[in-house]
């Protein structure tokens, strides 16, 4: 067994993502990721950590963004890209919308914000 | 108010919708207390949610982690919250601390965003420079929307204008952070700024 453990615990993090600090994939904030849709529950590997398996059994709800993952798993964002950049590449998540372009400004992008908010508020 | 008509009234709902594909990103920053979270919390779909990010204390490495642990670390947190803008489109808003010290923090919140609003608190304009440096650092373009608080007096908005010595095509706007629709009408005031700056730029 176990004991409870605090998720904020700032001692864990780098044990958390096996003494990687970066992510190879470049996620954004607002990056949004989806379980892939072929991943059984248990589909993973017996040795996978608990925090890659809460962050499997809260994305395979449904898309989300890094930040909502990290907010919802109390993890640092940092240790939340390793996390996520790891699942991709063994297969488990899928980067829905990747991070956002650069190149500023988009016209047509800024007239759907703007028309989604004024029927919105 | 009111929810979107494509998330099944679910205000709460924890999840995008199916048919969610691109995210934008607008910062929501200030000082100390003025109010982001409050005008997140008036706007955002979800319950504002919060993420931590671990940084040395000079705010240089905050992604890496190999130092975490040591006394020389500490956290620094976001708030955030989600509006779905139509059924393929959803935006973000993050309330970023001010400080100068968290300038990596900024790096990867400013990365892609569309902009800024700044929110300022009349009686502390003063602590509102800082925030407008930082801003304009991470080649942000931003509105300013000065929070009415309670008790606040009346306010020239010609001479907010001068003590925060803004550019002619800044707009300024004063709203309720607390207030849904006064909180939206000052982002529409940004977005409908960052529309005629992109025209410009782009005709």
């Amino acid at each position: 067994m176990t004991a409870p453990r605090r998720d904020s615990d700032l001692v864990r993090p780098y044990v958390v993502t096996g003494g990687r600090a970066h992510a190879r994939i470049p996620f954004d904030l607002v990056s949004l990721v989806v379980a892939a849709g072929d991943t059984p529950p248990r589909g993973m590997d017996p040795g996978t950590g608990p925090e890659k398996r809460r962050l499997m059994a809260l994305c395979r709800g449904g898309a989300l963004s890094v930040a909502e993952i990290a907010a919802h798993l109390a993890l640092p964002v940092g240790v939340t890209k390793v996390l996520l950049s790891d699942l991709t590449d063994s297969g488990h998540i899928i980067t829905r919308s990747p991070a956002p372009p650069t190149d500023r400004p988009d016209i047509q992008l800024l007239q759907e914000v703007l028309d989604g908010l004024r029927a919105l508020v | 108010m009111g929810s979107a008509p494509w998330s099944d009234g679910r205000r709460d709902a924890v999840y995008l919708g199916d048919a969610v594909e691109r995210a934008v990103k607008i910062l929501i920053v200030g000082h100390f207390a003025v109010g982001k979270t409050t005008l997140v919390g008036a706007l955002s779909e979800i319950p504002p949610l919060r993420t931590e990010e671990i940084m040395t204390q000079a705010g240089a490495a905050v992604d890496d982690l190999a130092g975490v642990g040591g006394k020389d670390t500490t956290t620094v947190a976001m708030d955030f919250g989600r509006l779905t803008l139509n059924p393929r489109l959803v935006l973000y808003m993050f309330g970023a601390p001010g400080q100068r010290r968290f300038q990596r923090l900024w790096r990867d919140m400013a990365y892609g965003a569309l902009g800024a609003l700044v929110l300022a608190d009349p009686r502390r304009l003063d602590a509102s420079f800082s925030v407008m440096d930082m801003v304009e650092e991470h080649g942000l373009p931003y509105a300013v929307a000065v929070n009415r608080f309670d008790g606040t007096p009346a306010f020239d908005t010609d001479a907010l204008r001068t003590a925060l010595d803004l550019l002619a095509e800044t707009p300024l706007v004063v709203c309720d952070a607390r207030d849904r629709a006064s909180a939206g009408a000052a982002l529409i005031t940004l977005v409908q700024y960052l529309l005629t700056r992109a025209a410009k730029e782009h005709p």
